[in-house]
């Protein structure tokens, strides 16, 4: 008992302990084919120095999307510029970008600080003063203003950014987003840990540490529990646990492997491998009343279930062709067909969000790389180039997948744009990190 | 390093504890020490060294001498993406399975593990399938199902973190752990 409270109150420090960013980015590809942006520091309109700056938030995240980079703010005509009234387009004419971020900051209240931006379309306002004279208003995109308090810069200037990349790609940003992943620390007498994150790496906090492995981190479609596996029983079990009560479940616990979890789209269930009856099979199971179904029904390894948007099929890895693919399983009919047929093996998928294609770990000639799958056309493309790629997760908005992979004798996270063209590694300072999972919308 | 220390602690305490039970533990590098006979010792004050002359064993006490030995290494290599028992470790299976079926009290748990290679998921049913094929052919020789349980680590727990080809090799494993 003396050592459990211990062992939350460390816990607890850690939780309160402000977080700085454990995992920095690195943009090793796809730096040349992003749209150019420009983001104008957001102008403090206070007394001393400004608290913290909500338009570096921005740019990083634009550039973190593989979809625009910020032009260098030395190199723009207006830098004390908040709002498109004092946009004099004659400056900006010979600017190569397609819009321009301005905001405010000032003082609110204690504590509190009102911020607003624009969205500024500098394509509409180059082509507007070969014409004659502008109307500025005309130019505006976008404009909010909102009060947030001191702690609120970063999600904030994740909000900002999310409506700036939907309102010029047209896709919903997933910069307001989380990731769950395994830091494993060696020689530590707990290494195990299970941390969740902002997607960008900031507010690193810990759920769990262990003395024993913990795997398969994986959200609830609500973005409030996380389900994953942990030994620390000395034996496979699966747990759901909610990120801010900490209130843990155990879900499954039954002889021989309880793994590989992963939550129905309307989040009471869990479709998992059990191997109660001999082989790995896949099951689902009410997370309530913790009655279970089985599924599959093989004598090869069945296991990596992972849900159809519908609800209405599972995805799942089988040998049962004699080497690891991918099979897709009707809940209703439990009629099986083979989905993968290119490649050594093919397994660990997931479907994309808009339930056009496969996300998955493919081996060919020896090499394990994430790979996509159209499921109308049924052409795949390697995306990733890293080794020992492994654990795909795609981001909500289905533009970027993390995975977990090895670099310089590490497993270390990285992320790869749904074409292939944009890739990032988040390096990190202590241990190995792997089983990325990223959150839903939050 | 305490690890250090407890395995020099080891090499004192397990000859002495390998005459009554036996003694192994899941992440024991001590199967890779090589021979050690239960004869002469340099352990002990004053720079002073003993020897003795060996006695005379009877075969069946030999054999048990052997088998000792032979316990005490408690790892099962694999190949790639398999999990058959391979042939050379027929003779350290065998001493295994005669120890478990002479004293069935005894319980064994045995470990399965993968290398790095493959998703985490996959490789802890690939590492299930490994310690099922060991106990299995234990099981062949006569071991009660109710002396052995099984856990699956797949690549969760490495004993070598090179991945080259040969770390690979020795993270296919299955571990006996009694």
């Amino acid at each position: 008992m003396k050592n459990l409270a211990k062992w939350l109150t460390l816990v607890l420090i850690v939780l309160t302990a402000p977080a700085r960013a454990a995992l920095d980015i690195v943009i090793t590809e796809g730096v040349d084919a992003a749209r150019p942006i420009a983001v104008v520091p957001f102008v403090w309109q206070g007394q001393g120095p400004a608290p913290a700056s909500i338009s570096d938030v921005v740019t990083s995240d634009l550039a973190r999307s593989g979809t625009f980079k910020s032009l260098d703010v030395r190199a723009l005509p207006q830098t004390s510029l908040s709002s498109v009234n004092g946009f004099a387009a004659q400056n900006w004419a010979n600017v190569e970008a397609e819009a321009v971020v301005v905001g405010s900051v000032k003082p609110y209240g204690t504590d509190q600080y009102l911020v607003s931006f624009e969205l500024i379309d500098l394509v509409k306002a180059q082509n507007v003063i070969t014409k004659g004279p502008v109307n500025n208003s005309e130019l505006l995109l976008e404009s909010r203003e909102t009060v947030i308090s001191a702690n609120q810069f970063r999600q904030y200037g994740h909000r900002i950014s999310d409506i700036v990349y939907e309102k010029l790609t047209g896709i919903r940003g997933a910069f307001l987003t989380r990731i769950a992943y395994v830091v494993v620390k060696q020689g530590q007498k707990s290494p195990y840990h299970l941390m969740i994150a902002d997607y960008d790496g900031y507010n690193e906090q810990m759920l769990l540490r262990s003395p024993e492995p913990l795997m398969s981190p994986t959200w609830s479609p609500d973005g409030r529990r996380l389900a994953y596996v942990s030994f620390e029983n000395r034996k496979a079990e699966i747990f759901v646990q909610d990120i801010y009560s900490q209130t843990r479940t155990m879900v499954s616990s039954f002889n021989g492997i309880n793994g590989a979890p992963s939550f129905s789209p309307d989040g009471k269930k869990l479709a998992i491998t059990l191997s109660k009856d001999g082989q790995p099979e896949v099951y689902v199971v009410d997370i309530a009343t913790k009655s279970s179904q089985r599924i599959t029904d093989h004598y090869a390894i069945d296991t990596e279930p992972s849900w159809f948007p519908d609800g209405k099929s599972l995805l799942f890895t089988s040998e049962r062709g004699g080497r690891p693919q991918l099979y897709r399983v009707s809940l209703d009919t439990k009629k099986v067909s083979r989905m993968t047929f290119e490649g050594e093996w093919n397994l660990g998928g997931s479907i994309t969000p808009d339930g056009r294609s496969m996300i998955f770990v493919n081996r060919t000639n020896g090499k394990f790389h994430i790979a996509r799958m159209d499921l109308a056309t049924r052409f795949m493309q390697v995306l990733s180039s890293t080794q020992l790629d492994e654990s795909p997760s795609v981001a909500p908005n289905g533009t970027m997948v993390i995975y977990g992979t090895t670099h310089q004798g590490k497993q270390v996270l990285a992320a790869v744009s749904m074409d292939g063209r944009f890739k990032a590694r988040l390096p990190v300072g202590q241990g190995e990190v792997k089983s990325p999972a990223w959150s839903p919308f939050l | 390093m305490d690890l250090n220390k407890l395995f020099k602690a080891m090499l004192v305490a397990v000859p002495l504890m390998a005459l009554g039970a036996c003694s192994s533990t899941s992440d024991s590098e001590t199967d890779a020490s090589g021979s050690m006979s239960g004869t002469g010792s340099e352990y002990g004050t004053g720079g002073i060294e003993t020897g003795g002359a060996g006695a005379v064993l009877s075969p069946v006490e030999q054999q048990r001498l052997k088998e000792q030995e032979l316990r005490r290494q408690n790892i099962i290599y694999f190949d790639f993406d398999r999990s058959e028992v391979q042939s050379e470790n027929a003779e350290i299976l065998q001493a295994h399975g005669n120890y478990l079926v002479e004293n069935p009290n005894v319980r064994v748990l045995i470990e399965g593990h993968a290398d790095e290679r493959g998703t985490p998921e996959y490789n802890i049913a690939l590492g299930e399938r490994r310690a099922k094929a060991i106990a299995k052919y234990l099981q062949g020789m006569g071991v009660q199902p109710s002396q052995m349980s099984i856990v699956s680590y797949g690549e969760e727990k490495p004993l070598d973190y090179s991945r080259t080809d040969t770390g690979f090799g020795l993270n296919r494993r299955g571990v006996l752990v009694y």
